[in-house]
């Protein structure tokens, strides 16, 4: 064999290798999740644990929040993120430095000086007489925060592509600037703001520190669940529980990336 | 004519973000400011952060938790680099559908994960402890260090490597003095999402680690919700090391981008 095929195979090996790791842990959870057993034991083929993902109130309850959390968050930090990705090059330069360093800080932030952050600003506002709870009110408004730089970076790339004269080309011809906003230029951004959308929902639900650090004694989150379940050895159903998840987002990442082969085919047909 | 009091300009559009992040990001972190140099009577004391900085504890927590961030960061961009170095290569990568593959796993929950990790781990006779939490770390933060290198390094510029070669560079010379260069911004970016998290996780350590370690991390998660004054101070000693990174790896960028104009 000469040595360009075997430095080939090296590579391969090293890229699979590295896939194997990755996704070890995850099939070990997803084949235990067909058990019925507390810890990672073989006891026989069973559908109980995903039974009991539906049944457990704890964690039906837990899947609604995460899932009303991301939602609202994530739809609130869509609009805000992307108006202000479409605005940001219209400002004055500190202003626009201004906007640009918070959204650096938001992203670059340790997720425990952020969390510790919140905290602080809820009990101080509280202290001066503004009530919010903590829960709903304060997860939304963090999840939010935290979220909005990652719409912005999604948006942004395709309001570089706009033609800069569709706006004064929406009010010459009439349109009020909201009006052309939402009729003209929004509708152009749309594949951003989705991807900034999907970012900030699986950002959401995937927080751990800001929630628990801001979510109170009644709301619980699946993340803050997770740990609090794990210090008495895990709840066996989140196994259940995250395969479903794992398996959900694999099927629409799938179906997904086949309609944009389908598309960009029919594309390439036409030309 | 009527002077109207506000004029619309497209520049209005983020003035709800400003209204936001002046809200939620900037006094947030000015409160740890005034949380972490003021007591429980709200009077200006040092005490706080006098009693973390004059303990000799706190620095063997720090360095317990920044070399075992260092030592993340460094063993993921040892296996991501030529992982990157690889999937930019059309050979290996035809659909560049493949490097969504070591994306996924980020939607399984990282406490699920990492519990999983540690069932998987005992099953191969690592129990938990320093080694079982490093293992974590670096599992868990992987894809952040692999996803900045290969956006970097596959828009490099390929004439640049075809100069190399053309000028006589051997491969090695080609990487060393061409490629590596060239994907330092995302070296940078690559450890600063991978640092910054290992530095001050807690929940890693709690499901892998043992007793014997105690991270800068573990020691906010103590005290946030009772000692209000004193997490502040220490969130601020957080702050101040992230502030130090990123003034450290923006100047290390800066200098390579003047390195390579030249």
């Amino acid at each position: 064999m000469n040595k360009k095929k075997v430095s080939k195979i090296f590579a391969k090996a090293f890229i699979y290798l590295v896939i194997v790791l990755l996704y070890l842990p995850i099939m070990v959870m997803v084949v235990y999740s067909f058990t019925n057993s507390n810890t990672m034991t073989w006891n026989g083929f069973s559908f109980a644990l995903y039974q009991r993902v539906f049944v457990d109130p704890g964690i039906s309850s837990a899947i609604r929040n995460t899932l009303v959390i991301a939602l609202v968050s994530s739809t609130l930090a869509t609009v805000i993120g992307t108006l202000t990705a479409y605005g940001i090059g219209y400002m004055r330069r500190p202003f626009k430095k201004a906007v640009g360093a918070m959204g650096q800080i938001t992203i670059v932030n340790s997720d425990v000086v952020t969390a510790v952050a919140f905290m602080l600003f809820f009990i101080t506002i509280r202290s001066i007489g503004i009530p919010i709870n903590d829960g709903y009110a304060t997860l939304i408004i963090a999840h939010t925060v935290i979220t909005i730089p990652y719409v912005v970076l999604s948006v942004s790339p395709k309001i570089r592509r706009l033609n800069p004269n569709l706006y004064e080309a929406g009010l010459d011809l009439g349109a009020g600037p909201l009006n052309t906003v939402f009729r003209v230029i929004l509708p152009q951004l749309v594949s951003g703001m989705v991807s900034g959308f999907a970012l900030a929902f699986t950002l959401s639900l995937d927080d751990f520190v800001i929630t628990q650090f801001n979510k109170g004694t009644s709301v619980n989150t699946i993340s803050t669940l997770i740990y609090a379940s794990a210090s008495k050895g895990l709840e066996p159903a989140f196994r259940a529980l995250s395969t479903i998840i794992f398996v959900t987002i694999l099927l629409a990442l799938v179906a997904f990336n086949a309609i944009k082969y389908r598309r960009d085919k029919i594309k390439s047909k036409k030309h | 004519m009527k002077k109207r009091l506000f004029k619309f300009h497209r520049r209005s559009f983020t003035y709800p973000y400003l209204v936001v992040g002046l809200f939620f990001v900037v006094v947030p972190l000015l409160l740890i400011l005034f949380y972490a140099f003021t007591n429980r009577q709200e009077q200006f004391s040092l005490s706080n952060l006098w009693e973390i900085t004059s303990s000799k504890l706190t620095y063997k927590i720090l360095a317990d938790s920044i070399l075992l961030a260092i030592l993340t960061s460094l063993i993921c961009l040892l296996i991501a680099y030529p992982l990157a170095l690889l999937l930019s290569n059309a050979k290996f990568n035809r659909s560049k559908t493949i490097v969504l593959i070591f994306v996924i796993p980020m939607w399984v929950n990282f406490l699920l994960r990492t519990y999983a990790l540690r069932e998987l781990l005992s099953l191969f006779g690592v129990g938990i402890g320093y080694k079982a939490v490093l293992i974590g770390m670096v599992y868990d933060f992987f894809p952040f260090m692999l996803l900045p290198l290969y956006t970097t390094i596959s828009s490099l510029d390929k004439s640049h490597m075809e100069a190399g070669c053309d000028l006589g560079a051997s491969p090695i010379q080609n990487f060393f003095r061409v490629i590596l260069p060239l994907s330092v911004p995302g070296i940078v970016s690559g450890v600063i999402m991978t640092f910054m998290p290992a530095l001050s996780t807690f929940a890693i350590n709690d499901l892998l680690g043992d007793a014997r370690l105690y991270l800068f991390g573990n020691w906010i998660n103590d005290y946030y919700s009772e000692l209000w004054n004193f997490a502040g101070a220490l969130a601020f000693v957080m702050l101040v090391f992230v502030a130090l990174l990123m003034l450290g790896m923006g100047r290390l960028n800066r200098t390579e981008n003047k390195a390579s104009a030249l």
